[in-house]
């Protein structure tokens, strides 16, 4: 219980240190693109939104900066996160909220696919150090070395096309509503095969070798010699003590590279125009709409944190030791 | 019980010479380019540590010239074919190795500096000071770098390499300096610093000369680590249009042919190659650290033969902390841990 107290309380400093870190990029960065972007939009925003930006982004220089910090974290608190200015009367916590389950639901999905997908594949090849699997091991360094975004055009020009089964962009079918009926959920799904497997292809090659390095480490401990010496099969011994072990320090790893990751697959979206948080990302950096651009960066750090605090949670369950004091 | 080193030997024929000391330095001092992937890595690298000098000065074309090749497949003349406005590719990627190659240089040396100096400093002095410093480079770890960077850099009007370089490296120390942070905690108490701490000697010369050059496997790695993700960052920046566009490097390329459709033009030259040349140097680096991984714990070498006949005839598979019973031309010493691996 100690362990997930602590964790939680690190998990609120982060969320602290990137909120505070959100309100002093703009602040340090010279110019001041968004007060550019209202006075083009001068007599299209209300007062209100002008006042929510002011505060968001520093313009209001005649209070200092305490005081400025302490109306930026009202603001937050209250979910007023701007105005967006690509999806222009919209503001940006209800752009953000029509995304984030697009993202959730595709690389949260696949992430943790090829994370389960790689460790498994992972056991196999540190334990039979030296057979076949290993000779694949420069094929999926390869994989792993190309930008997600680029294998995701050459998945597009391959596979999709005219008259092919995997469509090339967009999350659903155009002419549908998204609801949970016979018609959303087929095409939905069938809209994210190509990016999940994009996905899955060049990340899942990091799991492979930390669990086969992980495995060849654990096989030669005691523990597993004296499990030999019980006459328990090769299967058991491989699973139950070499692996089992092996596993922890891969979840942790999970645990501490999700931002790595999560940043990556978000560009996977660019690619396929897919509705979630890292298209939405590129057009507001196409249309310097800064208040989305912040937005987005508040929510993907959050998310992160959450699923940071699960993998704690599965290490917890995982590993006795956390749990003895 | 423990590997007997003798069992590594036999695993990984050839090399057995690593265990023993070697009277010349000069061997000694070669070592790591013996291993066959780093050496791939280095020569790979090298030859686009080369392409990035004499690169502007190669290439065929000015990569902004406009022609009246519009978009032409790879010939003769356009070896990666041509862009919408008839640029030719193959000079736009020799040209753009140069910013690809100094981005990544700049980014992991700064990269790797600040996390020797948070990490090192923080496993050696303890105490306060390496909880907030640890602290710190968790909250920099954990909060995802790769959209920070396109916030900052997106502020900033038409950045530059440098300041890409920059806003790169001040972002991505951190799992750098957690390494270093968890072997200094390990080193600090050995025999060799504590008799170092004993004779006198000041703190900074105990870090600069006695942990220092234990770490350097792990700052290497760290570096080469730190110039893979730089790479990819600035590409990506380039890629989403943020960088400035009037520079080349291989994410422009791709910026521009995903801008002009090249995919539904069925353009593939426009796309294949820079996507190839970022994935070629990303396994370079990548094979390089692998070396270095082995380099340091023999252990992760894959390869070798694994599977030997034993003196009754039958096949082993040779698994570290077994030591099988050899063919009759070994001498037929008894072994406690012979055992066979009937599975294989």
């Amino acid at each position: 219980m100690r362990f997930l107290l602590q964790r939680v309380a690190f998990y609120l400093f982060t969320a602290w240190a990137a909120i505070t870190l959100n309100f002093f990029i703009p602040r340090i960065v010279p110019g001041d693109p968004v007060q550019s972007l209202i006075s083009r939009n001068q007599g299209r925003i209300s007062a209100d939104a002008i006042a929510s930006l002011r505060v968001l982004f520093g313009l209001d220089s005649d209070r200092n900066l305490w005081e400025q910090y302490v109306a930026y974290w009202g603001q937050l608190l209250h979910g007023d996160l701007g105005l967006s200015f690509t999806f222009f009367p919209a503001p940006v916590s209800e752009v953000i909220g029509s995304s984030l389950p697009w993202t959730v639901g595709l690389v949260g999905v696949t992430t943790i696919v090829s994370f389960l997908l790689g460790t498994a594949l992972g056991v196999g090849a540190g334990w039979r150090r030296g057979s076949w699997i290993d000779g694949l091991l420069p094929a999926t360094t390869f994989l792993s070395s190309i930008p997600y975004f680029w294998l995701g055009l050459v998945a597009i020009a391959l596979f999709a096309g005219p008259g092919s089964f995997f469509p090339s962009s967009g999350g659903y079918e155009p002419g549908l509503v998204p609801a949970f009926d016979a018609y959303f959920i087929p095409s939905a799904l069938q809209h994210s095969i190509l990016p999940a497997a994009t996905i899955l292809v060049s990340s899942m090659s990091g799991w492979i070798l930390s669990m086969r390095n992980m495995m060849v480490t654990v096989s030669s401990e005691d523990y597993i010699t004296v499990a030999h010496a019980k006459g328990l099969s090769e299967r058991r011994v491989a699973l139950s003590y070499a692996a089992r072990n092996a596993l922890l320090p891969n979840v942790s790893g999970f645990a501490l590279s999700l931002g790595f990751i999560v940043g990556g697959t978000l560009l996977v979206e660019i690619v396929f125009s897919y509705p979630g948080l890292g298209f939405q990302l590129f057009q507001a950096v196409g249309s310097k709409d800064y208040p989305l651009m912040q937005g987005i960066f508040l929510i993907i750090t959050i998310s992160v944190l959450v699923a940071n605090l699960l993998a704690d949670v599965a290490y917890l369950l995982l590993d006795p030791r956390t749990r003895k004091s | 019980m423990t590997i007997s080193p003798s069992s590594i030997e036999q695993v990984i024929p050839g090399q057995g010479a690593m265990a023993q000391p070697s009277a010349r330095a000069r061997r000694r001092r070669f070592r790591f380019v013996a291993n066959a992937k780093a050496a791939t890595g280095l020569v790979v690298l090298g030859v686009y540590a080369l392409l990035a000098v004499i690169g502007p000065w190669i290439a065929p074309y000015d990569p902004d010239a406009r022609s009246a090749d519009v978009l032409q497949a790879p010939s003769t003349r356009h070896w990666f074919g041509t862009t919408h406005l008839g640029q030719d590719i193959f000079s736009q990627i020799l040209v753009g190795a140069r910013s690809v190659m100094v981005v990544g240089l700049i980014a992991g040396v700064l990269a790797t500096v600040l996390s020797i100096l948070i990490g090192v400093t923080a496993g050696y002095l303890g105490g306060a000071a390496d909880e907030s410093l640890s602290a710190l480079s968790n909250v920099f770890l954990v909060i995802p770098a790769l959209p920070l960077i396109i916030i900052v850099a997106s502020l900033v009007d038409q950045a530059g390499d440098l300041l890409v370089a920059l806003i790169i490296g001040l972002t991505s120390w951190a799992w750098g300096a957690r390494v270093l942070r968890a072997q200094t905690l390990s080193l600090r108490r050995r025999d060799y610093v504590e008799a170092a701490r004993a004779t006198g000697e000041r703190t900074w010369r105990i870090i600069g000369f006695e942990i220092l050059p234990n770490l350097t496997a792990i700052i290497a790695s760290g570096f080469v680590g730190t110039v893979i993700f730089a790479v990819m960052s600035e590409i990506t920046l380039a890629f989403i249009g943020i960088s400035s566009v009037s520079s080349w490097n291989w994410g422009t390329i791709l910026f521009w042919a995903q801008g002009q459709q090249a995919l539904a033009q069925g353009a593939w030259w426009w796309f294949v190659p820079a996507g190839l040349a970022i994935a070629l140097l990303g396994t370079a680096l990548a094979l390089i650290n692998f070396g270095i991984d082995e380099f340091v714990s023999p252990r992760l070498r894959t390869g070798g033969r694994t599977r030997i006949r034993t003196a009754d005839g039958r096949t082993v598979r040779m698994r570290v902390g077994f030591t099988p019973v050899l063919a009759p031309r070994a001498a037929p010493v008894p072994m406690q841990d012979t055992r066979e691996d009937r599975t294989s």
